[in-house]
């Protein structure tokens, strides 16, 4: 179903009047659900997302155990009412993908080794998606996997670059997505800059992946922080509580 | 094997206390635990709603789309109920095809609502034979520290409350969907003799059985589902029947509109 095309940029502002490099709209919550060992509710935008870890528990199937180091189960899902046109219940070739890359992303931070044979399993439930949900989901898990207590290296921080109209700008929404020109979802590790997530489709000319490269990697610095400030927020406000 | 142990003494923890009288979270036996709504959380969905019972959560999200009507009710809508036990909200949920425990769940929801009649489904026919509205309800459990099914259903029946159906989007005209019922679900379990409502995970672990009433803001029934390992008698059934329809009563009162 091809829509008409739409003008997304209007005298130098996006649809939503935010700038370039402009993110949207971050809300953080940690620690939301009570059965988890670890949670995090992160809200980008439209997006809503929450993310539960559970482990370092054993392995089921055994056979994928790893005798040297934990292996990391990620599990992204869709509600069925979480987009315009209800989606079937259940994994398919896109969820399992995003689940593939977004365990990768954080499999560099987690000092699995610390925990032979066991499983470390995050969960990622998008409750209403608005375009740029995995990053929204990487995000999550990274905060939920640092509230479990799971000894990490750092934060993992996540976002999209993309090009509208042939403006290369930050974090795209859905709108913007659907009649974009490119999408590039990164997650970096913010203390050492590296990054452990690349995809891209669309259409970037070269000068616009390397500078798109930089704005992303300045607006994964920005989620680092608030992701640092709930953190400290949660616990420092049940250290006072005690 | 460690946490069957565990299993077996919380279990065990929990019956002592309710053989003296007494709940873990300090409430009376036909006490439901403090409820939470909140309404249209999601954008995306024609109706949903966040029901927390205690710890407990619940997402419903209620979404309508045009389609084919089954052959044998060519002039009716469609309902159809669906429940994902995410692995999300416990620890025992495994991710995988819909087990036989959240099956239950979404048909225990959808019989209230069905048997109830709340919906009109002869009013969600677009052209008969050819198109009808589905109205598709989904139970997204976010936490489970017990008593999903109460929880859902009351997510369900709020989230149909004044659903604005797309006809716009596809080129349709016609009128706002009502409900004429309200059914509330209340599950009842008990343990070691006693009758308890709203129970928490342990407790649902330690009941012997269950037996889930939905009844109706004139206090009929439009469903029931027995759960548990052992039998229970008539007595019993009727005991637990009146004390259902007498919580969703106050429940009802309390979170929905008069029909």
């Amino acid at each position: 179903m091809k829509e008409e095309k739409i003008e997304l940029i209007k005298d130098g502002k996006r649809l939503s009047g935010r700038g370039f490099e402009e993110l949207r709209s971050i809300k953080i919550e940690v620690g939301v659900l009570k059965r988890a060992d670890g949670s995090c509710y992160f809200e980008l935008g439209d997006n809503k997302v929450i993310a539960a870890v559970y482990g370092p528990r054993e392995m089921h199937p055994r056979h994928f155990q790893n005798a040297k180091m934990a292996v990391v189960k990620y599990r992204y899902n869709m509600a069925p009412f979480s987009v315009d046109d209800r989606k079937r219940p259940g994994p398919d070739r896109r969820s399992q993908e995003i689940s593939m890359v977004s365990r990768k992303a954080l499999d560099p931070v987690i000092l699995r080794e610390l925990y032979p044979k066991t499983a470390i399993e995050v969960y990622v439930e998008v409750l209403q998606s608005d375009a740029g949900t995995r990053t929204a989901g990487i995000n999550a898990a990274s905060v939920a996997l640092a509230d479990a207590g799971i000894p990490m290296r750092d934060l993992v921080s996540s976002v999209a670059i993309g090009k509208i109209d042939g403006e290369v700008v930050l974090d795209l929404d859905a709108k913007e997505d659907n009649f974009g020109e490119a999408d590039m979802p990164i997650a970096m590790i913010a203390r050492t800059n590296t990054i452990t997530l690349l995809q891209m489709d669309g259409r970037f000319k070269k000068e616009e992946f390397e500078r798109g490269l930089k704005i992303a990697m300045s607006g994964c610095r920005k989620i680092y922080e608030l992701q640092k400030d709930a953190l400290v927020k949660k616990y420092s406000k049940s250290g006072n509580e005690e | 094997m460690g946490q069957e142990v565990i299993e077996d003494i919380r279990k065990d923890y929990v019956y002592d206390l309710i053989e003296k009288g007494k709940r873990a979270d300090g409430r009376g036996f036909l006490d439901f635990r403090n409820i939470v709504v909140e309404r249209d959380l999601i954008k995306k969905a024609e109706g949903s709603t966040r029901v927390q019972i205690g710890d407990t959560v619940v997402l419903v999200g209620v979404k309508v789309e045009p389609g084919e009507p089954f052959p044998d009710t060519p002039n009716k809508g469609i309902l159809m109920t669906n429940a994902e036990l995410v692995p999300l909200a416990s620890p025992e949920f495994e991710s995988g095809p819909p087990g036989e425990n959240s099956i239950e769940l979404a048909r225990v929801v959808d019989r209230g609502i069905r048997g109830s009649e709340t919906i009109d489904l002869e009013k969600l026919c677009i052209e008969e034979g050819k198109k009808v509205w589905m109205v598709f309800i989904d139970i997204h459990t976010l936490d489970n520290d017990g008593n999903l099914v109460d929880a859902a259903a009351l997510g369900a029946i709020m989230s149909l409350l004044n659903i604005a159906i797309p006809y716009e989007q596809y080129g349709l005209t016609g009128e706002d969907m009502q409900i004429r019922d309200t059914p509330v679900a209340v599950t009842v379990v008990e343990i070691g003799g006693n009758l308890l409502v709203d129970p928490s995970v342990y407790e649902e672990s330690a009941a012997t059985s269950k037996l889930t009433v939905i009844s109706n803001a004139d206090g009929s029934i439009s469903g029931l589902q027995k759960s548990g390992s052992t039998g229970l008698t008539e007595e019993k059934i009727v005991q637990m029947t009146k004390i259902g329809i007498e919580k969703a009563r106050e429940i009802r009162e309390k979170y929905l509109p008069k029909i």
